[in-house]
């Protein structure tokens, strides 16, 4: 890539910082220049993001209809999958899995639920409170 | 405890590990230390593509080493020991971090992103190996400086604790490194190290057995692109597609999943080893990352929306076919080279 063909595509890390980008200068040497965003990954970033708020959507609809427990919504919205959560609470994936029931949610204790309230960064009774 | 100011040179790069890593050599007196050149000891190129494995409910793809290896390889190479310490409790990792301020020590920390306040909210995901530089201590708040980010920022004592205690894949469990007893290191020594990080590059993006890492890996995800649109989906696979894009062209990569940088890393070589072959092979793997970008592009009209045929996704798969027999002529020139 040439200097002149950095790409200056407005995007989320305007006001934050720039991209680094490794660039041949006019005389064929490297050199580097900084760019505000690229069109073609702030796309590909937003779709990122579109998809997380529809599955954040479908997870509390599922969560209204009974079908899944608030942690699974919460999962969701924080952007954790099964192995991050795992990582947060110290409960085995398969445990958490369970624990997206609803009847199983119901009878965590005090401290299944604290963990989960902590790793969510939420309070016990926003995580039971949450109908969807 | 008192307010403490290291004085230390901050340096944005393209990749955070190349950034921390050059940095601190250079804090330690290594002034020749740039990020290309740390890139290129550290044998940062790669890519792999590993099954199975799901990121960010996306393909599991990267275009470089694992996280640590490239400040690890390159001082191995150069004779430097780096110094690296975990923990089990919180804790001790906040008193070794004061402890090291207090000695006038900058140091490495990895970190996760998804609770750094200063990153843009877009880009917080649960990824755990982030790479900064603590320098200091004002008023309670640690000085930090990040290689991504223009300038120096701030990371309060909690904000700190959370991301060095980010938890998941990668965990960083406070992980603190710094380089130690760094000598001086003589022009011989850049040589030999050149010498044998470009033959390690050409091993791990050729000679890798399986099919998953190095120029056969990329011909794997070609493999996998061509499935995608009635495996998946059109949705899904444009999502895909995206994750390619990101992975190869987000901040950290300095362009062209960081072909760019391999470039300049093969251009600065030839300042210490006047083979012309370098520049030759520099040239080279700039067109390569001409051709990622092209490719980015191309993915970028599915997933855009514009196209969705199967034949796009062909063409997707083609062009990095192509890529990789590029790269492994590349390569092949770069394991015969003669460089004294």
């Amino acid at each position: 890539m040439k200097k002149d063909e950095v790409p200056q595509d407005p995007s989320a890390l305007v006001g934050v910082t720039r991209d680094v980008c490794y660039v041949k200068d006019a005389n064929g040497k490297y050199t580097t220049d900084l760019s505000i965003g690229w069109d073609v990954k702030k796309q590909a970033l937003d779709n990122a993001w579109e998809d997380i708020n529809e599955r954040v959507t479908e997870a509390a609809l599922l969560v209204k209809k009974g079908e899944k427990s608030p942690i699974y919504y919460f999962m969701e919205l924080k952007l954790m999958d099964l192995p991050v959560l795992a990582g947060y609470t110290g409960f085995w994936q398969f445990t958490i899995k369970r624990h997206f029931k609803p009847s199983v949610f119901k009878n965590l204790n005090e401290k299944q639920l604290l963990s989960y309230a902590k790793a969510f960064d939420i309070t016990v009774d926003e995580l039971k409170e949450f109908n969807g | 405890m008192d307010n403490i100011i290291i004085p230390y040179n901050h340096i944005q790069t393209a990749h955070c590990e190349n950034g921390v890593a050059s940095g601190l050599l250079q804090h330690h007196g290594l002034k020749f230390m740039t990020e290309p050149l740390m890139f290129g000891l550290g044998s940062g190129i790669f890519y792999i593509h590993i099954p199975f494995l799901k990121v960010n409910n996306g393909p599991a793809i990267s275009y470089r080493s694992m996280p640590g290896w490239i400040f690890s390889r390159a001082s191995k190479l150069l004779d430097i020991k780096v110094k690296r310490t975990k923990f089990n409790s919180e804790k001790e990792a906040v008193d070794f971090l004061n402890n090291q301020l207090k000695l006038g020590n900058p140091v490495g920390c990895q970190v996760g992103v998804f609770n750094l306040p200063y990153f843009p909210t877009e880009y917080r995901f649960h990824f755990n190996a982030h790479n900064l530089v603590v320098f200091g201590k004002e008023d309670g708040n640690y000085l930090v400086s990040d290689p991504v980010m223009e300038t120096t920022t701030l990371l309060s004592e909690a904000d700190m604790l959370k991301v060095r205690f980010a938890k998941g894949p990668l965990a960083p469990k406070g992980h603190i490194y710094y380089p130690q007893n760094v000598k001086e290191v003589s022009k011989e020594q850049i040589q030999r190290a050149i010498k044998i990080a470009t033959k390690s590059s050409a091993f791990d993006m050729l000679n890798i057995p399986g099919s998953i890492c190095g120029v056969d890996g990329i011909k794997y995800t070609a493999k996998q692109i061509r499935k995608w649109r009635d495996k998946l989906g059109p949705k899904k696979a444009g999502l895909y597609l995206g994750q390619i894009v990101r992975m190869q062209e987000e901040i950290g990569t300095g362009g062209g999943g960081f072909r760019f940088l391999y470039a300049a890393f093969l251009e600065q070589a030839h300042s210490y080893i006047p083979n012309d072959e370098l520049l030759t092979l520099s040239d080279e793997f700039t067109k390569i990352g001409d051709l990622w970008r092209a490719s980015a592009i191309n993915m970028g009209r599915i997933y855009k929306g514009r196209l969705n045929d199967q034949k796009d996704y062909d063409l997707c798969a083609s062009m990095l076919e192509e890529i990789s027999d590029l790269e492994k002529r590349a390569f092949q020139k770069l394991k015969k080279i003669k460089l004294g």
